[in-house]
């Protein structure tokens, strides 16, 4: 069975459509890729994944459980977690505070046991702060624990909005954009990171992107968006060389 | 290694913060008792430890969950007037002071907290600067219906009345307890500067350990970016509620101390109205938003200033204006942000390079 199965999926804003009839479906432990034009409804997508809007009709299955309806923290809590395309840190938190507040549903004590300082406290936040330094380090961010959210490079900005998502344990992962603004240096090594993350932890990763190199150098599969339609489905070769998205992208 | 140093970072800044509350407690104490300060002075130190709590209180609000209070002496005029009525109440019933004030204590910060979670459940819920408006209208609302509240207590148990003390329809033995405008008259008057002061230790004590777990952490993730707690599952109404009804709470037990202190507890404009809100704003905003010993000594210096200026008379409000406006440029202007962290990269290096 596939990780996520979306099937008819339909919003509209007012009299705008913005994603209609959209299927997918990922396997578990595949690398998939949302790709189309500006405006074509990727986002959107991935807002409706993860419960910030109501789908007007259609179902998303994840591990085929329906999780349409949900609220965004109880579909965090089933297992899809995601970055932003403009970046959403916890800026005046610290890195590794961030990552512990990604932490957050798997470790857990109430306020009465933290205003007390009670024993499970200190055994939480020491397993929390061990947990979040092993991740960190997978990042390479650990030097930078104590630093500022707001104060660490673009770059590394990125690498620690992943390593926050990864911190709430899902099954499946949605990159919005990751490679947005970052050099080809940087590109580089973030399709490394994003191949490590999938082989390392087992992870299931749906990425939207514009950057060709990039999708075409890790997606194995690929869904083409325009005006709110699957395009085509398929590899990543094939779908790429297909003429429909080729006049998507490029026009006639 | 690294995670012990980060530990004991906020834990000494909590310790500095406690040891300076303690020396300020005992400095004020022993000059009181070698007779150094003027009495207008040592009236003044029970309502500071008021303040000081309520500046706290209002910083968890304002600095931590992001939200803006323009309310906060409603949620002080509840802890006063429950407190006060329950220790008028049981002044005979319950003879020992210490005990009495105690539970007085838990009423005034239980019935302030229930406010907090009753007005937070709704407009906590909302995005935007909702909580400012409604706070607002809930402090004018409390005291508005304080001043017109008539309660009396004879043999046949408590009688309610909004219109005046005569309807309440007591007998000959019954007495007023709230008498409307003129408020509470009364009290034991059991609050002392030590347990203001332990009670302040107690506030910081709770505020400070609430924003160093993972419910602070929480709170603070929320006010940083909504959304993105949202994408790692953290409860958005929960911890607003949480927070804000700890603060409102800790006004309560501000409001406690408050109307322990006075002979009549009557709720006007200048104790329970706007102007006092907006005046624990200033506090929480000069000494810097979210810097929980900042709003500490903010409260103290500009709760003392006035009365310590008052021997330059005429050009008293005009030094206070000016003290107002230079801790302002210092705590925000950029220019004397960047002058400050310089200053402490500069320190930082001078004590690495003598270790």
């Amino acid at each position: 069975m596939a990780l996520l199965e979306v099937k008819n999926l339909g919003i509209s804003f007012g009299g705008l459509r913005a994603v209609n009839e959209f299927h997918l479906t990922i396997e578990k432990g595949c690398l998939h890729g949302l790709i189309g034009p500006n405006g074509a409804g990727k986002t959107t997508v991935f807002n409706l994944l993860t419960g910030v809007y109501k789908p007007d009709e259609g179902v998303i299955l994840l591990d085929g459980e329906n999780i349409v309806g949900k609220k965004t923290i109880d579909i965090n809590k089933a297992g899809i977690a995601r970055t932003f395309q403009n970046i959403r840190l916890f800026k005046d938190l610290s890195v590794k505070d961030n990552v512990k507040a990604g932490l957050h549903n798997h470790y857990r004590y109430s306020a009465v046991e933290g205003i007390f300082r009670l024993p499970k406290y200190f055994k939480m936040e020491k397993a929390m702060d061990e947990r979040a330094m092993e991740l960190l380090a997978v990042f390479g961010l650990d030097q930078e624990a104590d630093t500022l959210a707001s104060n660490l490079p673009y770059g590394k900005q990125r690498k620690l909005e992943i390593t926050r998502a990864l911190a709430t344990k899902p099954k499946l992962l949605l990159l919005d954009e990751p490679a947005a603004g970052m050099n080809p240096n940087e590109t580089q090594e973030l399709m490394e990171t994003i191949r490590f993350v999938r082989d390392e932890f087992d992870m299931t990763i749906l990425l939207i992107e514009h950057d060709m190199k990039l999708v075409s150098g890790i997606c194995e599969n690929l869904t083409v968006l325009n005006f709110g339609e699957a395009l085509c489905e398929g590899k990543a070769s094939d779908v790429l060389n297909d003429p429909e998205v080729i006049k998507a992208y490029l026009g006639e | 290694m690294r995670n012990m140093k980060k530990i004991s970072k906020t834990t000494k800044s909590n310790l500095i913060t406690y040891g300076m509350v303690i020396a300020l407690f005992l400095i004020m104490q022993t000059l009181v008792l070698t007779g150094n300060v003027s009495s207008l002075l040592q009236g003044l130190l029970i309502p500071l430890c008021a303040y000081i709590i309520l500046a706290v209180s209002l910083n968890l609000t304002v600095g931590i969950l992001g939200e803006l209070s323009l309310g906060h002496a409603g949620f002080m005029c509840v802890g006063a007037f429950t407190s006060a009525f329950f220790s008028k109440c049981t002044a005979e019933a319950i003879p020992v002071a210490g005990v009495r004030y105690l539970i007085a204590l838990l009423i005034g910060a239980a019935m302030a907290g229930l406010c907090g979670i009753l007005i937070g459940i709704p407009v906590l819920r909302l995005k935007g600067d909702y909580l400012a408006i409604v706070t607002l209208a809930f402090g004018e609302i409390i005291k508005n219906v304080v001043n017109i509240l008539f309660v009396g207590r004879d043999a046949n148990g408590f009688h309610f009345s909004t219109k005046d003390s005569l309807s309440l329809g007591l007998e000959a033995d019954g007495e007023v307890i709230i008498n409307g405008p003129q408020g509470i008259t009364g009290t034991p008057k059991d609050s002392t500067f030590l347990i203001g002061a332990i009670l302040i230790l107690v506030t910081l004590f709770i505020v400070l350990n609430l924003i160093h777990s993972r419910s602070g952490r929480a709170i603070m993730a929320i006010r940083d970016n909504r959304i993105a707690a949202e994408s790692v599952g953290i409860n958005i109404t929960k911890y607003k509620l949480m927070a804000f009804s700890v603060s409102a709470a800790l006004a309560g037990v501000a409001g406690v101390i408050y109307a322990h202190n006075l002979a009549t507890l009557m709720a006007q404009p200048k104790n329970f109205g706007y102007n006092m809100s907006i005046m624990i704003l200033v506090f929480v905003v000069l000494g810097g938003i979210g810097n929980i010993r900042g709003s500490v000594i903010s409260a103290i210096v500009l709760t003392l200033l006035p009365e310590l200026l008052r021997g330059l008379s005429d050009y008293r409000m005009l030094i206070y204006a000016v003290v107002l406006i230079v801790m302002m440029l210092f705590n925000w202007s950029p220019k004397a942000i960047e002058w400050r962290e310089k200053r402490s990269v500069k320190l930082k290096r001078r004590k690495r390079k003598e270790a």
